[in-house]
């Protein structure tokens, strides 16, 4: 457990070194400041395309944060032939895989958490914030959603040659996971055999990550949803995080360094 | 040689600088020039109303405070947010019954739905109404032919906002690129009827608008939304004539309704109404047989 601390101790430090987050965070409260001076029709009510724009904002900047975390760890550790010491302190190969998770996994957190706060003040300053569950659940929801994006890019990081071929076909994925991933079984109705059973296949095999998207509850002034909801659908998620995890370390421990 | 660091962001500068002057020159509107030119014409070209529908579309989705369906789902018919600005929806209740989504077809669309808003309602039921209204103006900056977002707009910042004054100033911003459209013409005179009490401008208007209509060709007249916004514009001018004591002028108008109305029935009750109170009896005695 040490090692798995110390190891994601690393990567929590690696991104408040690098300026990725500082850049995005700067050019989310920008763009979500200047939008939200403007008035149109010089009525200062209007508030929700503001925060609609900073949940955007927020969406993206996390998906890359989380993304171009975890998609360097293991190459750049190869690259460097830092991976030669690590694993001979004894750091089994497993332990590598868990430590890189969860530190990029935490490191996006807390990148998270500052967007959320800023979130936080930016629509508390223009209306008054009462369900603060749905806020909660928002952010939670999220995370645990960026937990399957960092496993699946770890993978990624392990089965492809190079990191930036590994983040431009993880952004795609997930991408098409986010936009498409819940309308795949009406596609699939739609298609004849056998594609339509391929179809479905990919349907019940991806992550439904689109769950995990409760902005327009947020925009709207929803309130948040049922606990138990949110409960099975950390569950979902874990497994999914576990299950790649797993199969990045059977890949990495046959893989020759 | 090597250059000196301080030449990369003077460089930099310059070339905004060139960048905006240029966008500046081609962007200008000297006078004759269409307003339409604005800068999203100019970077996007004719993909300007993509963008416009987009807009267009997120207004509507506000409206529906984030209940919306996807290009996969029920789509309606048209949007309900320009259907309660035409006064269409008298019976909300009706649209509101509305399921987009329809019922979940497995387990993961079960569990998804838990997740997105899934209650069918209208910002027009509480007073949040205004938060469409960004949208609107985003899609009228993008694509200033769009004669929807206009009557939209001017509708919810009449209705929800109560601001007559940027209402009117919009659609005379929608008649300046759209001259002559009657659909805005009616619109405006709507403010002047309803909201400023000038029935003289309302009736210039709204005569201006039925000139308009009367104008285009057979086959744009023969449109059930355009038949029903000629009906809407002889009836406003009925009412207003028959306020301002014309009952002769106000029976002729609806006379001029009816053929095209979609409820015939009802314009012959509004005649026969408009008879009654001509000549001061009652319409049993005065109806004409049928």
């Amino acid at each position: 457990m040490n090692t798995i601390r110390a190891l994601s101790g690393v990567v929590i430090k690696e991104l408040y070194r690098r300026k990725d987050f500082y850049v995005l965070f700067v050019l989310t409260a920008v763009i979500t400041l200047v939008a939200g001076m403007h008035r149109f029709f010089n009525d200062p009510n209007i508030v929700r395309y503001a925060k609609d724009l900073c949940m955007l904002l927020v969406w993206i900047s996390a998906l890359v944060i989380a993304i171009a975390t975890a998609a360097r760890q293991i190459p750049v550790e190869r690259e460097n032939r830092t991976i030669f010491p690590l694993l001979a302190k004894p750091v089994t190969r497993w332990q590598v895989v868990l430590g890189k998770f969860m530190g990029s996994w935490l490191a996006t957190g807390v990148a998270l958490l500052v967007f959320y706060i800023f979130f936080g003040l930016a629509t508390g300053s223009r209306e008054e914030i009462s369900r603060w569950q749905v806020y909660f659940q928002a952010f939670w929801l999220q995370w645990v959603m960026l937990g399957v994006v960092v496993a699946m890019t770890l993978l990624g990081s392990v089965v492809f040659s190079a990191p930036s071929a590994n983040v431009t076909i993880c952004f795609i994925v997930i991408a098409g996971i986010l936009f498409l991933g819940g309308h795949l079984n009406v596609v699939a109705l739609r298609n004849p055999e056998p594609v339509q059973s391929i179809i479905y296949t990919i349907y019940y095999l991806i992550p439904h990550l689109e769950w995990f998207d409760l902005r327009d509850r947020l925009i709207h002034g929803w309130g948040g949803v049922g606990w138990l909801d949110c409960g099975l659908a950390t569950l979902y998620a874990a497994a999914y995080a576990w299950l790649v995890l797993l199969l990045t370390w059977l890949v990495f421990r046959r893989k020759s360094l | 040689m090597k250059a000196s660091p301080y030449w990369i962001p003077a460089l930099l500068v310059a070339v905004c600088f060139t960048l905006a002057v240029t966008l500046e020159l081609r962007n200008g509107n000297p006078a004759g020039r269409s307003q339409s030119n604005n800068a999203f014409k100019l970077l996007f070209g004719e993909g300007q109303q993509l963008f416009a529908n987009e807009f267009y579309v997120m207004g509507d989705v506000y409206f529906h405070s984030g209940y919306y369906p996807s290009i996969f789902d029920r789509q309606e018919g048209q949007s309900d947010v320009l259907t309660a600005a035409r006064g269409q929806s008298d019976n909300d209740e009706d649209t509101t019954n509305v399921d987009f989504f329809g019922a979940p077809k497995d387990w993961v669309g079960r569990f998804g739905s838990h997740f997105r808003v899934n209650q069918h309602t209208h910002l027009d039921q509480g007073a949040e109404a205004q938060e469409i209204l960004p949208w609107l103006r985003l899609a009228a900056d993008t694509n200033p032919q769009m004669v929807e977002t206009y009557i939209v707009a001017a509708y919810w910042l009449r209705r929800s906002v109560h601001n007559p004054k940027e209402a009117e100033a919009f659609l005379r911003e929608g008649l300046r690129n759209n001259p002559g459209n009657y659909e805005i013409l009616f619109a405006l005179g709507q403010i002047y009827n309803e909201d400023y009490h000038d029935t003289v401008r309302a009736r210039n208007v709204w005569t201006a608008a039925l000139q308009r209509w009367q104008a285009q060709s057979d086959d744009a007249k023969k449109s059930v939304e355009n038949r029903r916004l000629y009906d809407a514009i002889l009836v406003e001018l009925a009412y207003l004539e028959e306020s301002a004591g014309n009952g002769s002028q106000a029976i002729q108008y609806f006379e001029i309704a009816k053929p095209v109305s979609l409820n015939p029935n009802d314009i012959q009750k509004l005649i026969d109404e408009a008879r009654q109170k001509l000549t001061g009896q009652s319409p049993a005695s005065n109806a004409p047989p049928r």
